[in-house]
């Protein structure tokens, strides 16, 4: 291993980098984007959903239950009408998501017991559906809600708090930035090594540096360095971003983040390499990405929980480096753990980097046959 | 750094190579090749496209894994010890293989770091270079706007920043203006007289005729070896003109004829290569019966052969069976 070497394949990647403008510009606009992204769109706490209401009761009883359907936010009044037909109407024609029938004779059903309020539903979104089970659990005194509104079996009414167990803090940004930062950086590191050995290739270059002294090791490696601060400053910028937009909080040790996501930035440089390898073409390579890039951010937990998952998908997802960053970056973030509390996810990272860094380095003979 | 003045580079012999062969699946690229080059000279590797030349160039620099054969190269044995080699010799790829997007400095730099020339010697080699090759009003230039000329003189510094004993050149000159190409080869001579051995390939008759040695591959195999003018003197008394008022006609008669291997027209004559066993006065008898038996009037005269018809004469040869045939 020359120092020379090696640190002239490094720079060379860097001034290349600096004239090239798309990937240079690549490096902030995919991390930005994602996280606008992320954070504001795609919010699976739903929130401010059109909704119709229709009281026909006109009691201060059946105002107050609407009042307090209202307070959830999950739910915007943007029409107030006579009859739950007008309702019905509404939701076919996609003026409302949710409406909400109060009967006139709200008091009589209050006093027997009986389902006292109606949530009528747009089931064609699974996302309002879930809000209508919201509002079904929203208690009234002395009732028990509609059992044929389209909600799971209605909780006990009563002192149970339902705003407390529909928090709103849950599932919102906070816990999308963390394992957004995983997201990103394998998509752009396995990408940008990716594409890299391939372009040497493509582009007739690597003729000539197979017909120099320079070993496998020193162009993987050196090939592999600019992007490990590429990656760092990736992270700088979603930290930065989500404190800022988001008030996503730090709440173990800065330095554990970075040393979690160097540890990821080089599992994921190694896969890239690998890719390298094996691609004949940008194009393929780009496609390879895909076929990591995928599971990754399906199985990995970031967008739907590891636990929920078959059997199957779960050890598939044990092999992907985001799952274990995505354990280890919300432990240190959100739960305020230290990298030593989350030693199996350090070492599997870091064991993987190894076994795919070998494999590439392996690999990559110096012939051109 | 090993400069063409240490002792092992003082051998007669650059480049040995016997029994030379290169399959690609079914196809046989290279087919039994032996070759000896000499040292401190300019090797020339004559071929239409598709002969094998680029593939023997990428084995014997060590590039392409031979499928059988042995080669030496500067006494080292390929590809055993081709990485050993790799610090010896100079390789200029038929495509251009610098980075188009590092300026001509920084393409300089990188090639000199990576052949383990140290900071200080590379800066004042580089320098060198720029002014060899006149670059200087130029270093900040991206390669890749580098015209044809230019980019093949870059690739030829880049090619001797580390003072090769050998340099490989694979058709430097096919995309290159014929100006930029004498320049070119002006270049390669001044390092063969500095003591470089020059192994380059070509399609080119004229630079062909300017190597000291000359090898012609057609198809995969050696077909003829030697100075340009041993090659064309024995062809002695096989190529004949024929002047004459209707060459189209002439010409038709003629390629019918066996015993007549080639005919070219240039202008009003035609230039006529005669068949092996032909000494010039049967081939002179042949030609003149077969001209007045059709009719025609021609006036047939015996010329010195050249390098097109030594050509011609090695690649029109019969028949011939694989060697490397599995």
């Amino acid at each position: 291993m020359s120092w020379r070497r090696l640190w002239a394949i490094t720079t060379k990647e860097l001034r290349q980098l600096r004239r090239d403008r798309v990937s240079l510009g690549m490096i902030v606009g995919i991390p930005v984007i994602q996280l606008v992204l992320f954070g504001y769109a795609i919010n699976t706490n739903v929130r401010g959903i059109a909704a119709g209401i229709a009281d026909q009761a006109r009691t201060s009883a059946s105002r107050a239950l609407v009042m307090d359907m209202l307070a959830t936010d999950v739910v915007a009044p943007v029409a107030r009408v006579e009859t739950p037909q007008q309702l019905m109407v509404m939701i076919r024609r996609g003026e409302i998501g949710v409406g909400i029938v109060v009967p006139p004779d709200f008091e009589q059903r209050r006093h027997d017991g009986r389902p006292v309020a109606q949530v009528l539903v747009d089931g064609s979104d699974t996302a309002v559906q879930a809000v209508a089970a919201q509002l079904a659990q929203v208690p009234v005194d002395g009732a028990v809600p509609d059992p044929r509104a389209p909600a799971r079996s209605t909780p006990p009414e009563g002192a149970i708090s339902v705003v407390s167990f529909y928090n709103p803090e849950r599932r919102s940004a906070v816990n999308i930035v963390p394992g957004l930062i995983g997201v990103i950086l394998t998509m752009t590191m396995v990408m940008f090594t990716g594409i890299a050995i391939v372009r040497e290739h493509e582009r007739g270059n690597m003729e000539l540096l197979i017909a120099t002294p320079l070993t496998s090791a020193e162009l993987m490696i050196g090939k592999v360095l600019p992007y490990i601060a590429i990656g760092l400053l990736q992270v700088s910028v979603i930290l930065a971003l989500g404190r800022w937009l988001f008030a996503v909080p730090v709440r173990g040790s800065l330095f554990d983040v970075y040393v979690a996501a160097g540890l990821l930035i080089v599992a994921n440089l190694a896969l890239g390499l690998l890719i390298s390898t094996r691609a004949r073409s940008q194009f393929q390579a780009m496609q390879m990405t895909m076929f990591v890039f995928l599971p990754s951010i399906l199985l990995s937990g970031f967008l739907f929980p590891f636990a929920g998952m078959p059997r199957i998908a779960q050890w598939l997802a044990e092999v992907l480096p985001l799952t274990h960053f995505v354990r280890l970056i919300r432990g240190v973030m959100l739960r305020g753990a230290g990298l030593a509390e989350l030693w199996v996810e350090v070492v599997a990272l870091a064991g993987f980097t190894f076994v795919m860094m070998s494999v590439a380095i392996l690999r990559f003979r110096k012939w051109l046959d | 750094m090993n400069a063409p003045s240490s002792p092992g580079s003082r051998a007669d012999t650059a480049i040995r190579a016997r029994g030379l062969c290169k399959r690609f699946g079914k196809l046989l690229a290279v087919d039994d090749v032996d070759l000896t080059v000499p040292a401190r000279q300019v090797y020339g590797f004559l071929g239409p496209n598709g002969s094998g030349k680029s593939t023997t160039i990428r084995m014997l620099c060590g590039l392409l894994l031979p499928s059988a054969g042995e080669i030496e190269v500067l006494g080292l044995e390929v590809p055993k010890q081709a990485e050993v080699l790799r610090s010896r010799v100079g390789y200029m790829t038929q495509k251009f293989s610098l980075f188009d997007d590092l300026s001509v400095r920084e393409n300089l730099e990188f090639i000199a770091a990576v052949q383990g020339i140290s900071r200080v010697v590379a800066k004042t080699r580089i320098d060198e270079l720029l002014v060899r090759y006149r670059f200087e009003g130029r270093q900040h230039q991206l390669a890749g706007t580098l015209s044809g000329g230019w980019r093949q003189r870059l690739a030829l510094a880049c090619a001797v920043i580390h003072r090769p004993e050998l340099l490989f050149l694979d058709e430097p000159t096919s995309a290159v203006d014929p100006e930029s190409r004498r320049d070119f080869w002006e270049q390669l001579f001044m390092l063969a007289d500095a003591g470089t051995t020059i192994m380059v390939s070509t399609h080119l008759m004229d630079e062909a005729e300017r190597c000291h040695r000359l090898a012609i591959l057609d198809r995969g195999r050696l077909v003829a070896d030697g100075t340009p003018p041993e090659l064309a003197s024995a062809l002695a008394g096989r190529t004949l003109l024929i002047e004459t008022d209707a060459p189209r006609r002439v010409h038709e008669v003629l390629a019918g004829i066996a015993g007549v291997l080639s005919v070219v027209q240039v202008g009003n004559s035609l230039r006529v290569l005669a068949g092996e066993a032909a000494d010039s006065a049967q081939a002179q008898q042949l030609i003149e019966t077969a001209i007045a038996s059709a009719g025609q009037r021609a006036q047939v005269s015996v010329v010195a052969p050249n390098l097109e018809d030594v050509f011609v004469a090695a690649t029109r040869n019969e028949a011939r069976r694989p060697t490397c045939a599995a």
